[in-house]
């Protein structure tokens, strides 16, 4: 009764949000004459987007647990698709790619599925790092060894590790907390994603000093500022949704806010060093599935260990 | 019916595993007999370019297969002929029988339009694009009015290397140019030239995996 309560809450509010979103973007378009703006033109396609996101993501949460990897499993495919697309590789990579593809994402998703801690948390960063270049080095090719085997290492690392700790938030234990695991993800998908829309609005309204101008001209103090400061108080304000107190829950939203705007940088950075803007044009207005998950990926591992260590048994 | 699930399926699977989107930039889709030539790095190139075209148009798109690959196993032949409707060629000069334009010509004139590699073969060289063969010359001759698309591929030799059996999952690009047709009086190797140059503009600029290795310090 509680929990559907809750989720009832919950769905309603970003139904909410969204459709207000939706009226101001279709206001913004109505009101410029003659003057198709592209910024308002992104907006409303960013918010159309938004919606086909929080519907999918439903679909799958009202799955089950099932629904609820199989989704990010999904996205870790499409991630490393896109990382691996603007990577350089060699034909001597080809096999460690399927691998990875193949063999690594589906069983990271497998052990966490089967609730196997001691192995998902250490699978990739100790097995397959050491196995990565056994495999590429069976294939006789050696130029730019280091930097290739570096660069699948760190695609899987990013697109399938981090990723996979935010479903990993269902395995976790935590006493009166039993049957609503769920909330966890949605409380962190909440978080940083507010986070992300509300530096960018701030920015908008009121940035002036850029942050880091070679890496991502958008971000602003006074938008990472704002941004982080308003999506902490949105997650202490959801701290009835998780097992934490109010401040508690502010707290996480500031670490995950922390992280997710460093996560932005250092994929900027990445994509920045390959000379391309967006990962890819998976999602319309946003870019690639990485430029979506670049804050989710950094957040969710810090997230889940922060939980696992004070809040479950 | 299973044909057509054939199809389906193998639309499915290059979507899944290259995310494929077309970019129409020099023209739009249009539901009239056109001539699609590509550059063609794998077998999965007609598929790739049927997979960026939309829906409506897929049916009515058909491969020019060369038959003395396609029709050497039976698997091969059910799905050039029964999946895909592919126009079978023969690609030997000296023992075939029939002109190979002339089955060429006769799909366009049904209403179909046309995939066609005019390199004639898969490029699997350090080449970007090999010289085209002529058969691209006399078809633009016969039909003068139908549009030769130039399409490039991107990305797909990545995916698929010759002599891999499992594709590694990457994003690839179909990329459609602005058409062309054979000017009046235009030589047979200018054309060619002409039609090359076009759907070497479409490619991207990045580094070729060909490229030599840099140089050990001695």
């Amino acid at each position: 009764m509680m929990v559907s309560a809750t989720w009832l809450w919950l769905i309603g509010g970003i139904l909410a949000v969204l459709a207000t979103a939706s009226l101001i973007g279709y206001a913004l378009a109505r009101r410029q004459r003659g003057r198709p703006s592209a910024t308002i033109a992104n907006l409303n396609s960013r918010i159309k987007a938004w919606w086909v996101m929080v519907i999918l993501i439903a679909i799958a949460f009202a799955l089950g647990k099932v629904g609820v990897l199989v989704l990010f499993a999904f996205c870790s495919f499409a991630a490393l698709r896109e990382f691996i697309t603007l990577t350089p590789t060699r034909r001597g990579d080809h096999i460690a790619l399927a691998t990875a593809f193949f063999i690594v994402l589906p069983l990271q998703y497998l052990l966490i599925g089967g609730n196997w801690y001691g192995l998902y948390s250490i699978f990739i960063p100790v097995y397959v790092f050491l196995g990565m270049p056994i495999i590429a080095a069976l294939r006789g090719d050696t130029t730019e060894f280091i930097s290739r085997i570096a660069e699948v290492q760190w695609g899987l690392m990013v697109s399938v590790f981090c990723v996979s700790h935010a479903p990993a938030l269902l395995t976790l234990q935590i006493p009166g907390f039993e049957g609503r695991n769920a909330m966890l993800i949605v409380f962190l998908i909440i978080v940083v994603q507010a986070s992300d829309v509300l530096q960018y609005v701030w920015g908008k309204l009121a940035g002036r000093h850029k942050i880091a101008p070679s890496l991502s001209p958008s971000k602003t103090i006074e938008g990472f500022v704002g941004g982080v400061a308003s999506a902490t108080a949105l997650g202490a304000a959801l701290w009835w949704i998780t097992p934490f107190a109010w401040w508690q829950a502010g707290l996480m939203a500031l670490v995950v806010n922390l992280m997710g705007f460093c996560g932005g940088l250092v994929m900027s950075a990445i994509k920045r060093d390959r000379g391309v803007k967006d990962w890819g044009q998976m999602i319309e207005g946003h870019g690639g599935m990485l430029d979506r998950l670049d804050s989710v990926i950094f957040a969710a591992p810090i997230f889940f260990h922060l939980t696992r260590f004070w809040w479950a048994v | 019916m299973i044909d057509n699930i054939v199809a389906v399926a193998a639309t499915a699977a290059a979507h899944l595993i290259t995310g494929v989107r077309g970019r129409w930039q020099g023209c739009a889709p249009e539901p009239r007999p056109r001539i699609y030539f590509a550059n063609h790095a794998s077998h999965g190139d007609f598929i790739l370019i049927r997979t960026a075209l939309p829906p409506a148009l897929r049916q009515g798109t058909r491969p020019v297969a060369a038959a003395d690959y396609w029709l050497t196993s039976a698997a091969r032949r059910y799905i050039a002929v029964n999946a895909f409707n592919a126009v079978l060629i023969d690609r030997n000069a000296i023992t075939r029988t029939v002109d190979p334009v002339e089955p060429m010509t006769r799909a366009l004139d049904e209403g179909a339009s046309l995939i066609l590699f005019p390199e004639g073969t898969r490029n699997t060289g350090g080449q970007r694009l090999l010289p085209f063969k002529r058969g691209i010359y006399y078809l633009a001759q016969r039909r003068p009015d139908v549009e030769l698309v130039p399409v490039w591929i991107d990305n797909l030799n990545r995916v698929m290397p010759k002599g891999e059996f499992v594709p590694v999952p990457l994003l690839c690009t179909v990329t459609f140019g602005a058409p062309l047709h054979l000017e009046e009086g235009e030589h047979k190797a200018r054309f060619c030239e002409r039609a090359r140059a076009a759907l070497l503009a479409l490619a991207p600029e990045h580094e070729e995996e060909t490229q030599p290795a840099k140089e050990a310090v001695p």
